[in-house]
């Protein structure tokens, strides 16, 4: 049985509304929340040797960063409303990782805060909400 | 500290400079050459065969690149698909996703081994050893994919995991280690710092100075040539130039260059294949030909000094030079990959000789050896290295000398990336980790970078030259002692593969 909502966390306003947003409908159901932050990364980049030497020590700054400023602060305030909590930091394509910790959770649905760039920016770096939607194994809800 | 460092750099070099006018080549080139000679000697030490002479360095790397095919069972075919499955990433574990790739790894050590011996070297092996010479350097690329898989599982194995959670890896940590294991602990110790020491000296020598001396020497021809290029005596700018290019790398850490060059180089390397299929096809009628050259070459010999034999010494040769197998390089940057498996990165490492010689390489002969078959003599007589495979593209491209001066030099630039690392992993072996140290070395490996272009050193040269061929010979012997513990781990791996314990991840 699905019993986990996934929250794309980016530490923008539109990821902090999208978890108050799931944060509401997972109390109505007692349904667990993981909080998910990736880290957009291509294991096809091309790298130094000295890079590639650090990459395992930057790995870990990386995760370190991201759980201690944008997730901790997202899962105090959920918690908070009262809400069961997961984390958890991935590297990889922002919206295929996202696509693969809902399938690997369970999850039931994904929540992901909107940004509302212009078109234009849209279509010269594409979109994390546009593709998601499009590669989803589960029902997607855009917060605007 | 940087400033300062920069700072110092620059007086270092304009010093340098204003010697250079004057008899520093002179003083160099007296001092060094009995050594070089000396040395040279010792280790490019020839037998003849028949007429030809036969490098016993070479010979050792031959005898030890066929035993480990054998020994291993010819992993170089057996495991070929299982590294192309491990490059597309079909065996990493989502959990370690930000970690280094096989991909990453592999890409890293192509860039240091692809360079100027891919467009030059091959020449020099054509136009010394007739057109089947290609024949044995291809032979030489497929059982050096053996040695590269014996080093690099060996590189991953017995790396050392720094408490910063950094990796330092290569054959000086596996010598010192391996043969401590074996009882041999100061011997381990000995060859270990031997190695250091080789690597080292040979990072400032093929790994710097030569690399900027030949992108200068390109960049020479396509301005105008030694007469008519306005930089043909202003080796000191340029050298100063492309100095500051790689301390603001490895010395400031401005990463952009450096990640520019790294996704540069392999667009490089498939722009060059492709336009010199483009060439080799526009000379369609000569292939079958150019093809039977290599092969009637490689048997007879025909007009090359030493005949068949000779051709051979010099396919092996230029194919050590080219893809490093047995030299132990490359298991420095093989080894910062993340796996609980050493044997996989031995398994990916050997696509670096395939790509590197059997792909690069021998396009190279092709573009070469259709040209001589419809127009012997194409180039004139004395035009040998990267000015005649330059010639080559040039009689059915007319411009192409440009785009290949511009690939010489970012080829030589990360080539020269690749091995001031290599050579800092010597250095720190010795002399431990630590900042100061660590920047002194790079000072150091900065201002022989201007240096390549500014002083004729032969003689210097050919001490690194004779160093990188003298550290095979430690590397191979510790390779025939720990081979039994690779063998071992392989075997085990590709069980566990077989049986399925060890599966294909599935991503969505």
């Amino acid at each position: 049985m699905s019993n986990t909502f996934l929250v794309a966390v980016d530490g923008s306003e539109g990821s902090l509304r999208a978890a108050e947003f799931a944060a509401e409908r997972a109390l109505a159901g007692k349904t667990k929340l993981v909080l998910a932050y990736v880290i957009e990364w291509s294991p096809y980049s091309f790298h130094t040797p000295d890079e590639l030497a650090e990459r395992h020590k930057r790995r870990e700054e990386e995760i370190e960063r991201a759980q201690s400023t944008v997730l901790d602060p997202v899962a105090k305030l959920v918690t908070d409303k009262g809400c069961e909590v997961e984390t958890v930091v991935r590297h990889g394509h922002p919206a295929q990782t996202l696509a693969e910790l809902a399938d690997g959770h369970d999850s039931a649905q994904i929540f992901i805060g909107r940004k509302g760039e212009s078109r234009v920016a849209t279509l010269l770096f594409g979109s994390v909400v546009g593709s998601l939607v499009q590669t989803s194994p589960v029902p997607v809800t855009v917060v605007p | 500290m940087i400033r300062l460092i920069a700072s110092t750099l620059f007086l270092v070099l304009a010093s340098a400079t204003a010697h250079a006018a004057g008899g520093i080549d002179e003083t160099i080139n007296t001092a060094t050459a009995p050594i070089a000679k000396f040395i040279g000697q010792i280790v490019f030490f020839k037998i003849p065969v028949g007429d030809a002479e036969l490098p016993l360095v070479v010979l050792w790397l031959v005898i030890g690149a066929v035993f480990f095919t054998f020994y291993m069972g010819f992993i170089n075919i057996r495991g070929f698909k299982h590294a192309i499955q491990l490059v597309r990433g079909d065996y990493a574990n989502p959990n370690d996703a930000g970690e280094v790739s096989h991909f990453q790894a592999l890409a890293t050590a192509v860039s240091g081994t692809v360079g100027i011996g891919n467009i030059g070297g091959v020449a020099v092996a054509v136009t010394v050893g007739g057109p089947g010479a290609t024949f044995w350097l291809i032979m030489a690329g497929f059982l050096g994919m053996s040695t590269k898989f014996v080093e690099c599982t060996l590189g991953v194995k017995y790396r050392n995991e720094n408490p910063d959670g950094s990796v330092s890896g290569g054959p000086m940590y596996y010598l010192d280690k391996g043969f401590a294991e074996r009882g041999m602990k100061g011997f381990g110790k000995f060859v270990g710092m031997f190695y250091a020491i080789g690597i080292f000296i040979g990072a400032l020598g093929i790994g710097n100075m030569f690399q900027s001396n030949q992108a200068f020497v390109q960049f020479v021809n396509v301005t105008g040539g030694e007469a008519g290029s306005w930089f043909a005596d202003k080796g000191w700018l340029f050298g100063t130039v492309m100095a500051l290019i790689v301390g603001s790398v490895i010395i400031g850490g401005i990463k952009s260059i450096a990640r520019v060059t790294e996704k540069v180089v392999p667009f490089m390397a498939i722009f060059y294949c492709v336009f010199a299929l483009i060439v080799i096809f526009m000379n369609f009628d000569a292939i079958p030909q150019a093809i039977a050259n290599i092969f009637t070459g490689a048997m007879t010999g025909e007009g090359v000094v030493g005949g068949a034999i000779g051709a051979l010494i010099i396919g092996f040769q230029r194919a050590v030079f080219s893809n490093e197998a047995g030299i132990g390089s490359a298991s420095i940057a093989h080894s910062a990959v993340r796996t609980n498996e050493p044997v996989t990165e031995g398994v990916v490492s050997l696509l670096e000789p395939f790509i590197d010689t059997i792909i690069i390489c021998t396009i190279t002969a092709l573009v070469i050896g259709t040209a001589q078959v419809s127009e012997p003599g194409f180039a004139l007589v004395g035009v040998q290295g990267i000015a005649m495979t330059s010639a080559a593209f040039e009689r059915e491209i007319s411009w192409f000398p440009i785009p290949l001066a511009f690939a010489a030099m970012l080829f030589a630039f990360s080539t020269m990336i690749s091995w001031s690392y290599y050579g800092l992993k010597g250095w720190t072996y010795l002399f431990g980790e630590g900042l100061m140290m660590d920047r002194l070395y790079k000072l150091i490996f900065c201002i022989f970078v201007a240096l390549g272009c500014m002083v004729k050193l032969g003689p210097i040269l050919d001490i690194s030259d004779a160093l990188v061929f003298l550290i095979c010979v430690p590397n191979i012997l510790g390779l025939y002692f720990l081979a039994p513990i690779v063998k071992k781990e392989m075997d085990s791996y590709f069980a566990r593969i077989k049986s399925g314990e060890i599966k294909k991840y599935t991503h969505a």
